[in-house]
């Protein structure tokens, strides 16, 4: 994945990733590696250290953007302990990989943002949850590893402090559900990742019943960058709080934005929070493809939903995709589709993605997935009905989290594409639909099924 | 004390108790349908069956402030101020869409499922669904495997509550159930090579709201709406599960669990569960008989109260000119006898017989039947015990004696004692299941070994049982007897508590029920009852005064309401 910094942002998070040996040890200490995680731990209390991220405003940076700090105060008071951090780095929502380069280019700083975040959650272990099928990033931060408990950062008394702390890379069972927290930590204990119903929250109880904390690989960067530069530093980048909305703790920060799809370059890219969607395709990924034009985009993952041509100037901070009708700023990952581009495809692709990994626990989502995906299948072999449509928006505006009919936020990333498709691009779902099932569109009773022996 | 509104309803509950939504509801009668939860099995909120809306009453305004998604009633606790609403449109059309989505890839083979009838897919789509398919029409298909041996699996219908299996982690402990495969391709499977099969399995069918588990005993042996339901005490073992015996005239086809916190929570073992089997045996005893002149006879069941009173006084039958009534100021010589009260007896059922013997002797040895004991006790993860003893009422009989003779003698030690000094007659009751080649038969033919019946020989013997045995064969007087779902009464489990049932089914031509004989043999007017025996028993004796008031259907601990 090559950079191309066309904006005059000086990459943070991305600085170390082409130097010869950016994943060692020796490079990153080069580089002043590790000097803050030093110093805290010789000088700053964990209480204070905890309370700087919290007066960051960081956000994590998993999905949800939930603050990060606030989340580390969730954990109960006194526990007698253990405490336990699970370093999320299932990186499965499609389209995205940021957590890849960070991981493969530059273990060191993830795991000295880990070692920070451990120390401020008195974790004393720690398991990187990873992504199966990311075998290049299991071997460096295996070997990261390695160089650390080696070198005295890991395992008892960390750099001759007081507090110890050992990490363990576990590979993941290799299914998005494992992704989502709950999920993660099933899957961790052993069992299938099927999410756990909250309350309680992983914070008071989590993994092996214990206060557990999970956060995303990237968030980790960002702590151990907070530590280097400091709060001021961190919230001179992004977007502030929306003076309107009093629960907006703004968008603060770098972020990696992954860029894919029909975009010249595309590549993982590293800006302040708040730059549209169109500056990331033109600045970063020198625009569309072919010198075509863009017809819609995802602003972050395709469970964030989809923007259209005219929507592109949405801002890609934790409010902004939310204002154009989509999920949420997601992974930020933009999938970039051109003009040639069927959305009907499209949310067949979608469709499918999110029928094969449901877990399978809530009616819902188990079988209003599966059920648009067979709508999906059908319209797409020129059997569709308009009713079809109306069927699909109706799942979508049931399954999640938010109307309340589901455990996880998967059933919330399989609505919103299809609620964003369907609403924002009805003509062509129609167009397609009378096109292909000329005789047969106005059809209301229930058609049979395409495959009529198949048991699914 | 909290107040929740349900539906705008106030309903009181505890402070401590500790209730969800569907709880509460059904405490005012509104049945929030559910799939998923079960009050013995941890909560999953899974299948969405339940969906409510909630909110909270504030407590000085009064205001009530609704959230605004749905939530699964079975995961939200009613505490003080809680706000339900579960007939709101919302919620209809929430229920509307499970049914729907529950239905997608349902077989719908009703006519050929055993639960149709009893089924929650059926019930509530009847009541919640929709009137048209609106999914694509898929050919019918329904696969079947076997978890094991007691228990199919019929793929297709089943609506991945996980209830079995959690079931199998949960409370037999033994998790050979689990999820396979993913989404909407999930299935319930067992690991292969090790197939369902703990002693508790077959509650998973019971367990199962819908026709996806087959009990394979009971499989295609009965429509559900022709069996009667009778709640009933299982006498598989002194444990006593509350059980619902369903037939269908008087052909018994299942036994289930009946809840019972005090005892079985919901849950039965397999060995009580099928273990019903004896009492439609063909082998069972069905006729009275006589020894005369040391050559069985038939004996006519109007004619064995004067037979029974002949034997018991030694008077010659036929000729005598009694009326069967006990010797007032008999002359002739005090004749020493004996009762040996089973543990399969009920509780009235014994003390009939007692009372019954002590008119022809006052001092008449009354002795504990036979214990049939097989193995150790047994417990499982949540506490539920099958227990070594297999008989179902010991303590009640051990309570009556102690009561009686301020002793108890076993029959082990009754045997010594007859091959001591001989009893000129012995009435020996019995009601146990045949011998059956497992060790607790093994056990029953050695206590029944020839050479300690010796000490019966001399006496005039009346033996009263289900199947013939040694002792059976030995009797002098032959009476069929009656089995644990033919009688009424009572049994005190090991945990002394005590149950009342009534009959579920007729015995067999040719067989009178224990109870009843006993009532006719002490001259009381009309049928058999119960409760009034019940009532003299709780009258008479301390031990069972917890008993003088109506039995609820769950039972009286006769100890602790000793103590009150
Ligand atoms: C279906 C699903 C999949 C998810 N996958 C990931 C993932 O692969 N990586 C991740 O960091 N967070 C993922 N999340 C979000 C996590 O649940 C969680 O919010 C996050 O790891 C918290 O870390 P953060 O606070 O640092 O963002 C997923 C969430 C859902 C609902
Ligand atoms: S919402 Fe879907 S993925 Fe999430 S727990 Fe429920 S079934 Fe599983
Ligand atoms: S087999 Fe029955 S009990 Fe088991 S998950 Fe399926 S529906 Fe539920
Ligand atoms: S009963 Fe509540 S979700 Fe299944």
């Amino acid at each position: 994945m090559r950079l191309n910094l066309l904006s005059e942002f000086e990459p943070i998070l991305l600085a170390n990733i082409h130097r010869e040996h950016s994943h060692t040890l020796r490079v990153y200490e080069e580089q002043g590696g590790y000097r803050s995680l030093k110093r805290v731990l010789a000088d700053q209390p964990r209480e204070a250290f905890r309370d700087l991220i919290k007066g960051s405003a960081l956000r994590g940076r998993g999905g949800a953007g939930f603050p990060c700090g606030l989340k580390w105060t969730f954990l109960p008071e006194n526990h007698p302990g253990p405490v336990y951090f699970c370093l999320n780095a299932d990186e499965s929502e499609p389209g995205t990989f940021n957590n890849r380069i960070l991981m493969e280019e530059d273990p060191h700083q993830v795991l000295e943002g880990l070692i920070l975040s451990c120390y401020a959650t008195k974790a004393s272990t720690a398991y990187i949850y990873l992504r199966y099928e990311y075998p290049l990033a299991y071997k460096r931060l295996q070997s990261a590893i390695d160089e650390l408990y080696a070198a005295g950062y890991l395992g008892d008394a960390v750099c001759g402090s007081e507090f110890s702390l050992n990490i363990y890379l576990h590979r993941g069972a290799a299914a998005y559900i494992c992704g989502e927290e709950t999920g993660l930590i099933e899957s961790l204990e052993g069992r299938r990742a099927w999410p756990r119903i909250k309350p309680p929250f992983p914070a008071v109880e989590g993994a092996f019943r214990k206060p557990t904390v999970v956060n995303n690989v990237e968030t980790a960067a960002c702590v151990k960058q907070i530590a280097d530069r400091g709060v001021d530093w961190f919230r001179s980048l992004g977007t502030p709080p929306d003076p309107n909305n009093p629960r907006d703790p703004g968008s603060f920060g770098p972020k990696l934005y992954c860029l894919s799809g029909h975009v010249e370059k595309p590549g993982c890219y590293e800006a302040p929070l708040g730059i549209t969607v169109s500056e990331l395709i033109n600045d970063f990924g020198g625009g569309v493809w072919k010198g075509r034009k863009a017809k819609a985009a995802v602003p972050g993952g395709i469970s964030m939903g989809l923007l259209t041509a005219d929507e592109l100037d949405c801002k890609l901070d934790f409010s902004g995709p939310g204002k154009y009708g989509c999920l949420g700023l997601g992974t930020a990952a933009v999938v970039v589709l051109d003009e040639t581009v069927s959305i009907v495809d499209f949310l067949h692709n979608t469709c499918r993605f999110f029928a094969h990994e449901s877990c399978g626990q809530c009616t819902p989502c188990r079988e209003g997935t599966s059920w648009s995906l067979k709508m999906l299948d059908r319209i797409r072999a020129g059997q569709g009905r308009l009713l079809d449509l109306d069927l699909l928006l109706e799942i979508g505006d049931f399954i999640g989290i938010m109307p309340g009919t589901t455990i996880c936020g998967l059933a919330d990333g399989a609505a919103w594409p299809i609620k964003n498709a369907i609403r924002k691009f009805r003509d062509e779902f129609e167009q397609y639909i009378k096109r292909t099932n000329p005789t047969g569109y106005m059809e209301t009773s229930p058609p049979l099924a395409l495959e009529l022996h198949s048991i699914h | 004390m909290a107040i929740v509104l349900i539906n705008g309803q106030e309903v009181e509950i505890g402070d401590d108790e500790r209730l969800n939504g569907i709880q509460v509801a059904a405490r005012v009668g509104v049945e929030v349908p559910h799939y998923c939860w079960h009050p013995g099995l941890s909560v999953v909120a899974s299948c969405r069956m339940c969906l409510v809306e909630t909110g909270k009453r504030d407590a000085d305004s009064g205001e009530i402030s609704m959230l605004p998604k749905l939530v699964p009633g079975c995961q939200t606790p009613a505490r003080d101020g809680t706000v339900f609403v579960t007939d709101s449109e919302k919620v209809r059309q929430a229920r509307a869409m499970v049914e729907e989505d529950l239905l997608i890839r349902h077989p719908v083979d009703c006519p050929i499922c055993d639960k149709a009838g009893e089924c929650h897919l059926q019930d509530y789509h009847f009541e919640h669904g929709r009137s048209e398919r609106r999914a694509d029409i898929k050919p019918f298909h329904s696969r079947r495997r076997e978890l094991g041996d007691t228990v199919a699996l019929f793929v297709d219908r089943c609506v991945m509550c996980t209830r079995c299996v959690r079931f199998t982690r949960e409370v037999s402990g033994d998790a050979e159930l689990m999820v396979v495969h993913r989404g909407a391709h999930e299935e319930i499977d067992v690991f292969p090579g090790f197939p369902l099969e703990n002693k508790l399995s077959g509650n998973v069918v019971d367990l199962c709201p819908v026709g996806a588990l087959g009990d394979l005993d009971f499989l295609y042996s009965q429509r559900v709406w022709f069996m009667k339901q009778h709640a009933s005490v299982c006498a598989g073992c002194s444990t006593g599960c509350s059980i619902q015996v369903e037939e269908n005239q008087d052909r018994i086809h299942r036994l289930k669990p009946r809840e019972n916190p005090h005892i079985n929570q919901w849950w039965m073992c397999d060995e009580g569960r099928y273990g019903w089997k004896y009492v439609h045996d063909n082998a069972r005893c069905l006729a009275p008989r006589q020894k005369i002149e040391g050559v069985l006879q038939p004996l006519d069941w109007s004619d064995a109260p004067a037979a029974l009173h002949a034997a018991l006084t030694g008077e010659a039958g036929e000729n005598s000119n009694s009326k069967n009534s006990p010797p007032k100021n008999s002359n002739s010589k005090k004749r020493r006898l004996a009762a040996v009260l089973s543990p399969f007896l009920t509780v009235e059922e014994a003390y009939l017989l007692a009372t019954y013997i002590r008119q022809y002797d006052e001092n008449a040895v009354l002795a504990l039947g036979r214990i049939p004991q097989a193995g150790a006790d047994e417990s499982f993860p949540n506490g539920f015990t099958i227990r070594a003893e297999k008989c179902p009422n010991r303590r009640g009989v051990e309570m009556l004696l102690s009561a009686l003779t301020g002793d108890v003698l076993s029959w082990e030690s009754f045997l010594e004692q007859a091959a001591e000094t001989p009893f000129d007659a012995v009435w020996i009751s019995g009601g146990y299941p045949p011998a059956d080649g497992n060790d607790a038969a093994s056990k029953e033919e050695e206590s029944l070994a020839p050479e300690l019946l010796a000490g019966l020989a001399s006496s005039t013997l009346i033996v009263q049982d289900l199947f013939a045995s040694a002792l059976w064969r030995q009797a002098d007087i032959q009476l069929p007897g009656a089995a644990f779902v033919e009688r009424s009464g009572s049994f005190v489990n090991a945990g002394n508590r005590l149950q009342s049932f009534e009959w579920a089914i007729r015995p067999p031509a040719g067989v009178m029920t224990e109870g009843q004989l006993y009532w006719r043999l002490l001259d009381r007017d009309g049928l058999y009852n119960a409760r009034r025996v019940l009532e003299d028993v709780a009258r008479e004796h301390i031990a069972f005064a917890a008993a003088t008031s109506e039995i609820p259907a769950t039972g009286v601990d006769l100890l602790l309401n000793q103590l009150v």
